[in-house]
C-alpha cells in the first residue's frame, strides 16, 4: 500500500468525520439543552440536501443551493419544533423516539412523493472542481478539501458561539438548570426553538455537502443519524468537544478500517477470504470502537455521566 | 401466598377484568380472521393473519423488556434477523447437502422447525446477552442509541458477509417442516404460529406474575428501592433482555419460514422501530399490546397501502397523533383507562 493512498484516505476520514460532527453537534446540543432524543435529525439532513439540489437545479448556482439548504433545514427545524417537538420535552424517551420516528416516516414519504425514488446528483461548483496537489505530490479533490475547511470553520464558529456569546451562555445555562434561567427572564421557549433550528441548519449543511459528493436521495439521513448516535455515545452526550473528537474517531476508524483491514488479513490468509472477512469486520469497526469506549467509560469520553 | 396473587386486587379475581375480556376478544379475532379466510379459501388473507401472529410474537419479546422492564430497546431487529438467518442458514445447508461443519461432528443443517427454533432462541439469547451486558451499563437515552447502534452493526455485518447472500438475502426453497404438520398448507402454518404466539403470551404472563416479573417491574419503577430490598436491577434486567432476545429470535425464524426468504431487511433499524410502534399502538405494558398493535399495523398497511403508494406518510401522521394525544393505545381505548 502506497503512502499516497494512505494519506488520501486519512483526509477522507477527516472529511467524513467533520461532516459527522455537523450532525452530531446538533443532536448533542438538542439532547444536552432540551433532554430530547431526536430521530428526525436525519430527515433535516435530507431536507438540506434536497433543498440544495432543487435550488441548484433551478438557478444553476451551487452557492445559492448551499444557502437554501441551510435556510430550508433551519426553517423545517423551527416549524417541527414549534408544531411537534416542544410537546415532547416533558415526555419520556419512548414517546420522543416514537414521535420522531413518525416524523421520519412523514418526511421520507413526503419527499418521495415530491421528488420520486430516484437519486438526484449535484454538480461540484466550477471554482472547486478538479484536484489540487498537496505537499508530497498527493493529488486530492479540491471540493473534499474545501469540505474539510468548511467543517473546521463551522466547528470553530460553534465553539465560539457556545463559549463566547450571550446565546452560548444561555444555552450552557439551559443545560445546567432550565428553571433557573427561565426565572432569570430568558424566554426558554424561544431559546429551545433557536437551538433546534441551529442544529437543523448544521444538519442541512452537512446534507448538502455530502449530497454533492455522493447522491441526494430519500433515506440518506438515517445511516448518518445512526453514525451520529455512535459519535455521541463515544464522545459523551451534551458535549460539543466530545462530539468533535468522537466524530473524527468514527470517521477515521471507518475509512481506515475499510482500507487497512482487507490487506491486513491477506497477510495470513488467501486473498478472497481476507477481502470478505476484512470487509465484514471493517463494517463493524466503529461499533467495536463504541463497545470498547463503553467498557472503559460508560458515560463517553467527555460525558458528565451516563 | 403465591407471588401471582400479590398484584391482583380482589375485585379482579371475582370477575374477569375488562382488559382480560379485551385480550380474549383480540385472540379470538385473530383466530376467527384466520379460520374465516380459510373457509372463504383466501390463502393471502391467511398469510396476512399469520404475519400478524408472528410479528406479535416479536413484539411480545420486546414488550417483556419495554413494557415490564422499561428498557427502550431500539435494536430488537437484531434478534429478529438472527432468528431469521438461523432458519435460513440451517435450511440452506440441509437443502444443498453442504455440511455446515464436519468437526467435531458432522452437522448438515436442518429443516426441522423445533430444532431450528431451539438454535434460533439460543443464538438470539446469546446475542442479547452480549449486547445487553454492554448496553445495560448505561440507561436512558444512551441505552436507546447503543441498542440501535449494535443492531446496525449486525445489519452491516449481514450485508458485507457474502457467504449467505449478503445484500441479496437467502431464499429458503421449501418451508421447513414440523412433525405431524404440513407447513406448506397456509392454515396449518397459521395454526402453528398462533399456537406459538399464545404459548409465548402465556409464558410472559406467567413471568410477569412471578417473583422475577415483579422484580422486573420494580426495576422499571424504582431501581433504588429494588436494590434496597436486596435485588440487583442489572441482573434482573439482563435476564429479561436475554429472554426477550430469544423470543424475538423465535419470531424471526417463523417469519423467515413465512416468507421463505431472509434478507438484511429483517435486521434493519426500521424494523426495530416498527416493533416499538406495535407496542405503542397496542398500549405499552399490556400483555396483548403486541397483538393489537401488529394487527392494527398490518391492517393499516393493507388498507392504506391500497389507497396510496405513500401510505407511510399517513401512517406517520396517525402515529404522531397517537403518541401526542392517545397514549393508551388500542387496548387503553377499549378498556377505557390508562395502565398503571
Amino acid at each position: 500500500m502506497s503512502m499516497i493512498l494512505l494519506i488520501e484516505q486519512l483526509l477522507n476520514g477527516i472529511q467524513s468525520g467533520l461532516m459527522l460532527f455537523l450532525m452530531a453537534a446538533g443532536l448533542t446540543l438538542v439532547f444536552g439543552v432540551m433532554g430530547l432524543i431526536n430521530l428526525a435529525h436525519g430527515s433535516l439532513y435530507m431536507v438540506g440536501a434536497f433543498a440544495c439540489a432543487g435550488v441548484a437545479a433551478a438557478t444553476g448556482s451551487f452557492w445559492l443551493g448551499l444557502a437554501a439548504s441551510i435556510a430550508a433545514a433551519a426553517a423545517a427545524g423551527a416549524i417541527v419544533e414549534v408544531a411537534v417537538i416542544r410537546r415532547l420535552y416533558a415526555r419520556d424517551h419512548l414517546d420522543q423516539v416514537l414521535a420522531t420516528f413518525a416524523l421520519i416516516l412523514i418526511f421520507s414519504e413526503g419527499t418521495r412523493w415530491l421528488y420520486g425514488s430516484f437519486p438526484l446528483y449535484l454538480n461540484v461548483p466550477a471554482a472547486l472542481s478538479g484536484s489540487v496537489t498537496l505537499p508530497g505530490g498527493i493529488q486530492y479533490s479540491l471540493f473534499r478539501l474545501a469540505i474539510i475547511g468548511a467543517g473546521l470553520a463551522v466547528a470553530v464558529g460553534l465553539f465560539l458561539l457556545i463559549g463566547k456569546t450571550r446565546i452560548g451562555v444561555q444555552v450552557r445555562a439551559g443545560e445546567a438548570d432550565r428553571e433557573m434561567i427561565a426565572g432569570l427572564g430568558v424566554d426558554i421557549g424561544r431559546l429551545y426553538t433557536l437551538v433546534f433550528a441551529l442544529g437543523a441548519a448544521l444538519a442541512g449543511l452537512a446534507g448538502a455537502l455530502v449530497g454533492t459528493i455522493q447522491s441526494v436521495q430519500v433515506g440518506m439521513g438515517e445511516p448518518v443519524l445512526i453514525l451520529a448516535f455512535v459519535v455521541i455515545v463515544i464522545g459523551g452526550i451534551g458535549s460539543i468537544k466530545g462530539a468533535l473528537i468522537g466524530a473524527l474517531l468514527v470517521g477515521l476508524t471507518d475509512t481506515m478500517g475499510r482500507v487497512l483491514l482487507p490487506p491486513l488479513f491477506s497477510l495470513f490468509m488467501e486473498t478472497s477470504a481476507a477481502t470478505s472477512i476484512g470487509a465484514a469486520l471493517a463494517s463493524m469497526a466503529i461499533y467495536i470502537l463504541m463497545a470498547l469506549v463503553l467498557i472503559v467509560r460508560p458515560g463517553g469520553l467527555f460525558g458528565a455521566r451516563a | 401466598m403465591s407471588a401471582a396473587e400479590i398484584p391482583a386486587p380482589r375485585a379482579r379475581r371475582a370477575a374477569p377484568s375488562r382488559e382480560t375480556l379485551v385480550n380474549a376478544g383480540l385472540g379470538l379475532a385473530l383466530l376467527v380472521f384466520g379460520i374465516g379466510a380459510w373457509l372463504l379459501d383466501e390463502p393471502f388473507l391467511i398469510t396476512l393473519a399469520t404475519k400478524v401472529a408472528i410479528l406479535a410474537i416479536a413484539g411480545a419479546g420486546l414488550n417483556l423488556v419495554l413494557g415490564y422492564g422499561g428498557l427502550v430497546s431500539f435494536g430488537h431487529a437484531a434478534y429478529f434477523g438472527i432468528g431469521g438467518y438461523t432458519s435460513g442458514i440451517l435450511a440452506h445447508h440441509a437443502l444443498n447437502y453442504t455440511p455446515m461443519f464436519e468437526w467435531p461432528f458432522l452437522f448438515e443443517g436442518s429443516t426441522s422447525m423445533p430444532l431450528i427454533w431451539l438454535f434460533a432462541m439460543v443464538l438470539g439469547g446469546l446475542a442479547a446477552l452480549a449486547i445487553g451486558a454492554l448496553s445495560l451499563r448505561t440507561t436512558g437515552v444512551y441505552f436507546i442509541m447503543i441498542t440501535l447502534a449494535f443492531g446496525q452493526m449486525i445489519f452491516y455485518f449481514a450485508i458485507s458477509w457474502p457467504a449467505y447472500g449478503g445484500e441479496d438475502g437467502l431464499p429458503i426453497y421449501v418451508r421447513n417442516g414440523f412433525p405431524g404438520l404440513n407447513t406448506l398448507d397456509p392454515i396449518q402454518f397459521f395454526a402453528l404460529a398462533v399456537a406459538v404466539l399464545f404459548a409465548v403470551l402465556g409464558l410472559i404472563s406467567m413471568l410477569a406474575h412471578s417473583r422475577f416479573g415483579l422484580a422486573l417491574q420494580a426495576a422499571r419503577q424504582n431501581r433504588q428501592r429494588l436494590m434496597a430490598v436486596g435485588i440487583r436491577p442489572g441482573g434482573v434486567l439482563l435476564v429479561a433482555f436475554v429472554i426477550s432476545g430469544a423470543i424475538t429470535a423465535l419470531a424471526g425464524a417463523l417469519y423467515a419460514d413465512l416468507n421463505r426468504f431472509v434478507s438484511p431487511s429483517m435486521l434493519s433499524w426500521h424494523l426495530s422501530g416498527e416493533l416499538l410502534v406495535f407496542l405503542i399502538l397496542g398500549g405499552t405494558g399490556r400483555l396483548f399490546a403486541p397483538l393489537a398493535g401488529a394487527g392494527l399495523y398490518i391492517t393499516l398497511e393493507h388498507v392504506l397501502g391500497g389507497v396510496s403508494d405513500y401510505w407511510q406518510f399517513y401512517f406517520g401522521l396517525l402515529l404522531l397523533g397517537v403518541v401526542l394525544f392517545a397514549r393508551g393505545g388500542v387496548i387503553g381505548f377499549l378498556t377505557g383507562g390508562r395502565h398503571g
